[in-house]
């Protein structure tokens, strides 16, 4: 009976208290910056693509919802042909983002995709790219990954030893 | 002019009760939202008090469907009961002198009479619905009413006891001096309690209870069937509430000390306004007992209470007779 009575006092001070709610439509809800929404795909600071078109983040996906197509520039790198994400099937739970090996792809803090149309769901490579680096202002994956491109020979990348001829007996 | 009078009067508390139900889930999901730290209903309309509005429509053009295996009958029947006896009790309501429709010598008991009939409603909905959520609550709803009617009805008699009379008007012009609340305080807390169970309203809505029987007995009830019930049920809590500002807070008197200064309607109806958010606290900050607590607490607590009440009331009012 007096657990009861408490009780009451205690809900009846919330009379005081500020609502929590936050008006959504006019009022914006902060969302940190870490936040999983709509997916995008960056460009390196030279506004290059960042994705090699691995497919790691297609095969880590729960809920099979990305789907792409490797190419080959004239230059040697990899990017995709096509970059299709069915976001009327996304889970938005950040896997593919931890399993992008060069920060392609990325989860942004905005949740606002609606459609009336399901087919408008599903979101090609010129909607998923942005004009921006995203989170990683500085990396671009072929200047330092050792694979040998038009314009660096192996060893050329940045932090990267001179490759060690195995035939040789000379140190 | 006179014979006219209850006419108008009726027809008033008709109306003024289905748009006051109706306001009330509307405040109702306000202070709940005020008291959980959230809004409600607040975007149609000033406050949001168009919700009120919005349900009606809802609610009135939804498809008024029988399931097939129900007692035809029966199920429409149900709904109407639960709102006519409530209505009914509004007959003998005393919310100003002279402002009733009929004062009847024996107001009291047909109170009582009036709310015990609103189990059939409950219990034939949910015999009526063939469906085993339905018939649980209504099992329920019969065994917690029916018990409850019990100490429902004898808390009140320390009130008749120090009035001397069943008529309500009589009742409240014996609290012109002091409300029966301090003197009847145990009637007054077991009447709540028992009003409570007896609107089956939170905490005590255990024939609705929808974590464990989906809706309890209007399980299969939609549309403005369903809306009959929870006028119903809202009815019920404004009739609980008129009454136990009638039978223990001095009905049409101002508080004591401040005096009579204002419209006796307007104190009557404020006094009710402060019950019924009473009774939204309760329901905001009490979770619901199990079935066998509600059930021991009524028989083990509430009614060796009342009893009680009943024998201190009596022999007090003897040794004062005594005295004088």
């Amino acid at each position: 009976m007096l657990s009861e009575l408490r009780t009451m006092w205690e809900v009846l001070k919330h009379t005081f208290t500020k609502a929590e709610t936050v008006q959504y439509p006019e009022e914006m809800p902060y969302l940190s910056p870490r936040y999983r929404g709509r997916i995008v795909l960056t460009r390196d600071p030279d506004g290059e693509e960042r994705c090699v078109a691995c497919n790691l983040c297609a095969a880590v996906c729960p809920v099979d919802c990305i789907a792409l197509q490797k190419d080959t520039r004239e230059d040697g790198t990899w990017y995709p042909e096509f970059f299709r994400i069915n976001f009327s099937r996304c889970i938005m739970c950040g896997m593919c983002e931890e399993a992008c090996p060069t920060y392609a792809i990325q989860l942004t803090p905005d949740f606002e995709m609606c459609e009336y149309d399901r087919q408008n769901m599903v979101y090609e490579k010129e909607h998923l790219l942005i004009n921006g680096v995203g989170k990683y202002p500085d990396y671009n994956f072929y200047r330092v990954s050792g694979m040998k491109t038009a314009t660096k020979d192996k060893g050329e990348a940045l932090n990267e030893a001179r490759p060690i001829d195995t035939k040789s007996l000379l140190p | 002019m006179s014979e006219l009078m209850p006419v108008i009067l009726a027809l008033t508390i008709l109306i003024g009760g289905v748009a006051g139900a109706a306001v009330l889930t509307w405040f109702e999901r306000r202070l709940l939202g005020v008291w959980q730290d959230r809004y409600g209903p607040n975007r149609l309309g000033p406050f949001g008090i168009g919700q009120v509005a919005a349900d009606m429509i809802k609610l009135l053009f939804k498809d008024d469907w029988v399931p097939p295996f129900a007692d035809r009958l029966v199920f429409i029947f149900a709904p109407t009961a639960i709102v006519v006896a409530m209505m009914m009790g509004f007959a003998v309501v005393p919310f100003a002198p002279g402002m009733m429709i009929i004062d009847v010598n024996i107001g009291l008991l047909f109170f009582l009479g009036m709310t015990s009939l609103a189990v059939y409603s409950v219990l034939l909905g949910g015999l009526a619905s063939n469906n085993k959520y339905a018939l649980l609550g209504g099992l329920r709803s019969a065994a917690q009413m029916v018990s409850y009617e019990v100490f429902m009805g004898l808390s009140l008699i320390g009130v008749v006891m120090m009035s001397g009379s069943f008529s309500l008007v009589d009742i409240v012009e014996a609290q012109t001096d002091v409300w029966f609340c301090f003197s009847q305080i145990l009637g007054l807390i077991v009447f709540i309690i028992a009003g409570i169970a007896e609107s089956h309203r939170l905490p005590f809505d255990l024939p609705e209870a929808e974590h464990e029987l989906t809706a309890g007995f209007h399980t299969e009830y939609g549309g403005m069937k369903f809306a009959m019930f929870m006028l119903g049920e809202y009815l019920g809590l404004m009739l609980i509430s008129c009454m136990i500002v009638t039978l223990f807070f001095g009905g049409w008197h101002g508080p004591m000390l401040i005096g009579d200064w204002l419209p006796p309607f307007f104190w009557f109806s404020l006094k009710v306004f402060v019950v019924i958010c009473f009774f939204v606290l309760l329901r905001a900050a009490i979770p619901r007992p199990r079935y066998d607590q509600l059930m021991s607490l009524g028989w083990k607590v509430m009614l060796p209470i009342t009893l009680v009440n009943i024998i201190v009331t009596g022999a007090v009012l003897l040794w004062m007779e005594g005295v004088a």
